[in-house]
């Protein structure tokens, strides 16, 4: 099977004129004026295959977005090479556009003033989709994100949540092949970012479609991606399944704790998390997890124990600092 | 090409849908739009008057056609402006246009001939109100109604080539107000906007030929009010497509340019 996406030595540089503050700064740049090259993308390489759901993920400014920029065509790398589905992106060719969506938190395609079925009448002309198809597709859509009553009320009226699945189902009328999605539950609330996941889950399924994803909610990325890829300051820190950064990141587990007498000091057990409620956290280092949960139980009358691994936040927040520490 | 005829059908659709919305404020707008070519009318009518009845062949008759024509002209006139663009770059609604299977530029034509007809149709009302105040002196054969159909959809076409290549700087800087203010001064002069082209001086008169402006304002009006044979009406249809080929053969080149400039700079 070859893949669908693919990426080698990708790079985008910016040259960024620089200079310090003050008056004499800003005269002495209108005649010599320094530029420092920013590497937002610094030689990257990856693959994806049809169908995979990946996360992309990274803290501000690691190179997401410019990378999901590069994939749709909206912005030419520096250097490397780029391939999706066989085209070259950056020549944003009419048959590339058709096959591709690119949904990011601010996109605004919709008309303010018009409920949103003008819009996706719209979107069906822009893409040329035949009337059956745009039809079976847009209830389809309506019926999964459960928007028949919103549809008929003016974009104005809708709330933020509400437009987003607005967005969504317009950026995905033409059925595209390949969805990269920038964030697409920013700022919402958990039932509509819970819902939203479900819809991308369900067009995947259906549609066998590919997906590359950013978010700063793990939660979408734990729902969604086997896969994931991070990126920090431009570079690759690990491309592999979601449990193998867990593993291969985390150096300890969380022991969570019901004593008969939560009063007692654990301290020397391993560091004390939280206590709230009688149940007692405990961050223990991986290696001893073993020895601990035994020593914890024949020292203590303890009601219920559970080990588990580390959040995949803090997994990916000790992954950066790891690497910046490097 | 059926597909491109079912989006501008879709897009005028959207355009006329959203601008009944506005109705009350675009009529508003369009009274508003009517303080100028009335100031010009009751001057040149004044001089006029003063002068034995009539300046350069213009009575007060055809001065109040040329003006109560110059509203809808105007309005024609209208299209996404250079300031658009700025706009559309900043916000990064760029991007989102640029995934689009087709060029921005079919979208901007299609809203705002949209918008035209709603114009239009707004506008019938404020042409009979000025007919019955300033008398208008008119002398139209069907021939000369065609071609003003036909020009008044040219002069949109040409200056909405004109002001999007005008828009095409804002990809390589941001502040170009300046530039801007100085193209629409050009533009109020040798379109006929200000004053009737016959009334300027000949040397300006000769330079307008060469100059797409008098293309999108005198040469429509002058086909209802002028009295140009059949020769002339259809050479300025011709004057008319040959700024649009150019416009539009410029536009394509530049457009290249710019997106390029805008893929390296971001957005």
């Amino acid at each position: 099977m070859s893949s669908v996406i693919t990426i080698s030595q990708l790079a985008k540089h910016y040259q960024v004129p620089e200079r310090e503050g003050g008056l004499k700064a800003a005269l002495t740049s209108l005649f010599n004026r320094k530029y420092k090259t920013v590497k937002a993308v610094d030689g990257i390489t990856f693959t994806i295959e049809p169908g995979e759901v990946v996360g992309f993920l990274g803290p501000n400014g690691a190179g997401k977005t410019t990378t999901l920029k590069m994939l749709s065509g909206l912005l030419h790398p520096t250097s490397g090479e780029v391939s999706v589905m066989g085209y070259e992106p950056r020549k944003r060719t009419h048959d590339y556009l058709q096959q591709i969506t690119l949904v990011m938190g601010n996109r605004n395609q919709l008309t303010w003033d018009l409920p949103a079925l003008d819009s996706f009448d719209l979107q069906r002309a822009v893409y040329g989709i035949p009337m059956d198809q745009f039809k079976v597709t847009r209830d389809e859509f309506i019926e999964l994100l459960d928007l028949k009553e919103l549809v008929t009320k003016p974009v104005r009226n809708l709330s933020l949540g509400e437009r987003m699945k607005m967005e969504i189902v317009a950026a995905l009328l033409h059925r595209p092949k390949v969805l990269f999605l920038d964030e697409p539950t920013l700022g919402l609330d958990v039932t509509m970012q819970r819902r939203i996941r479900t819809f991308i889950a369900e067009y995947n399924r259906r549609y066998n479609a590919t997906v590359l994803l950013t978010s700063h909610y793990m939660a979408d990325v734990e729902a969604l991606c086997k896969r994931v890829i991070v990126i920090h300051h431009g570079r690759i820190l690990f491309d592999g399944d979601l449990s193998n950064l867990v593993n291969q990141f985390s150096s300890y587990k969380t022991l969570s704790l019901t004593l008969q007498n939560p009063e007692i000091d654990l301290s020397k057990y391993g560091e004390v998390v939280s206590k709230e409620d009688g149940r007692v956290t405990l961050r223990v280092p991986k290696a001893q997890t073993s020895q601990v949960t035994a020593r914890l139980l024949s020292d203590l009358q303890v009601d219920d124990l559970t080990v588990e691994d580390a959040p995949v936040d803090d997994v990916i927040d000790q992954v950066f600092s790891q690497k910046e520490e490097a | 090409m059926r597909r491109y005829i079912d989006f501008y059908l879709s897009s005028m659709r959207i355009s006329i849908l959203s601008q009944i919305q506005y109705r009350v404020a675009n009529y508003f707008y369009m009274i508003g739009m009517i303080t100028e070519p009335v100031i010009y009318l009751v001057v040149w009518s004044t001089i006029a008057e003063q002068q034995g009845g009539a300046v350069g062949g213009y009575t007060a008759g055809t001065f109040a056609a040329y003006y109560i024509v110059w509203t809808l002209v105007r309005n024609m006139n209208i299209v996404f402006t250079p300031f658009g663009w700025e706009w559309r770059i900043r916000e990064g609604n760029l991007s989102m246009e640029l995934m689009r299977p087709m060029h921005p530029i079919h979208n901007d034509i299609a809203y705002f001939s949209g918008w035209k007809f709603v114009v239009i149709l707004l506008w019938l009302p404020l042409a009979v109100f000025l007919t019955w105040v300033f008398k208008p002196t008119f002398d139209i054969s069907w021939m000369e109604a065609v071609v003003f159909f036909i020009a008044i959809w040219g002069a949109y076409l040409i200056r909405t080539m004109l002001l999007a290549l005008l828009g095409m700087i804002t990809f390589w800087t941001t502040r170009v107000s300046a530039i801007f203010e100085l193209y629409f001064g050009l533009e109020l002069i040798l379109s006929g906007r200000l004053v009737p082209m016959t009334l300027m001086p000949q040397w300006v008169q000769t330079l307008s030929n060469y100059l797409p402006f008098k293309w999108t304002f005198f040469f429509p009006i002058d086909t209802l009010v002028g009295s140009m044979s059949t020769q002339e009406l259809w050479a300025g249809v011709g004057m008319q497509v040959f700024w649009i080929v150019i416009g539009a053969s410029f536009l394509s080149l530049v457009w290249r340019a710019a997106i390029k400039q805008f893929s390296a700079v971001g957005g």
